[in-house]
């Protein structure tokens, strides 16, 4: 089992970064970008236990630590192993 | 009185803030491992700056889950004076003692330069020595020093007296909100602020306009 966790800032937060990084593409030609907003991407590797257990450790792990809820936002996918 | 300055894994401004309160204070003042888990010796307890974990992650998010940080938490609900210097004001919002949050500077980069602040409330154990009309000036060093709220917060940070300091407009350069440099919990014993006080406090520095706040809390002159 694996989780991908997504942190990404809420709206009406203003992310300098990726406003500097949408400006560098739209010098070098990369156009018609509205807005582009940098975030956090974390994988995790569960071993071999249920989906509602690798949910609840997700929810757990973004919750007590991964975002910081004044400013950001998450969500994440479970993958199953093939 | 004593003071207590916790040290975590990549604390650097501890041996600064020690040097103030021993050296120029003749205070008591231990360092505190961040593995401890007893202040109740400490009549003031500091969070210095620095980088704590790294700041992997976020500044001071993980620092929070020291062991260390429970009895910081009930060391503030006796009331105890806590003052967070630059990292360490990252610590106490992460740690929710202190609202809001301190986010990349609008710059995206890091900081380093000396700054004038305003005294926005001077009734308060960290303040009653500063004349709120004279500027404070102190350096400023640091990549996550962007104050951030909700409207709410702001307001409720500015209508109850809990803004410390402000940068003057013209030295706001990392994008806080309202100009914000430092804040305080509601019930006033609990400071966290951007600027480096500890940096200001020894005249062979040029500067000893941090001493004041440190002063403050020891009620002297």
């Amino acid at each position: 089992m694996k989780a991908n966790i997504y942190i990404t800032y809420k709206e009406g937060i203003l992310d300098p970064q990726g406003t500097t990084v949408n400006k560098a593409l739209n010098s070098i030609g990369v156009k018609n970008i509205n807005s582009l907003k940098i975030g956090k991407y974390i994988e995790l590797e569960l071993g071999n236990i249920s989906h509602d257990e690798a949910k609840k450790i997700c929810e757990e792990a973004c919750t007590k630590l991964l975002a910081n809820h004044n400013t950001e936002k998450f969500n994440y996918e479970i993958l199953e192993n093939e | 009185m004593k003071f207590a300055v916790v040290v975590f894994p990549g604390s650097n401004c501890d041996n600064d803030s020690f040097y103030v309160l021993k050296k120029i204070l003749n205070v008591s003042v231990d360092f505190v491992w961040h593995k401890e888990t007893n202040l109740s010796k400490y009549d003031v307890i500091v969070i210095p700056g620095g980088f704590s974990y790294g700041d992997h992650l976020r500044a001071g998010a993980i620092a929070r889950f020291s062991p260390i940080m429970n009895e910081v938490v009930n060391s503030s609900k006796k009331g105890k004076p806590i003052i967070g210097i630059c990292n360490g004001f990252q610590v106490l919002t992460e740690t929710g003692l202190l609202t809001g949050s301190l986010m990349v500077n609008k710059t995206v980069k890091f900081i380093s330069k000396n700054i004038r602040l305003k005294t926005c409330n001077n009734n308060s154990i960290f303040t009653r020595n500063i004349n709120n009309s004279e500027p404070l000036e102190m350096p400023i060093a640091h990549k996550q020093g962007n104050f951030c709220a909700d409207n709410k917060t702001i307001d409720f940070l500015e209508q109850n007296d809990l803004i410390a300091f402000k940068y003057y407009k013209e030295n706001n350069f990392n994008g806080s909100m309202n100009d914000i440099a430092g804040i305080m919990n509601k019930t006033k014993n609990v400071l966290g602020m951007m600027p480096h006080p500890e940096r200001a406090s020894d005249s062979i520095l040029g500067n000893i306009s941090g001493i004041k706040i440190f002063e403050s809390i020891l009620g002297s002159n």
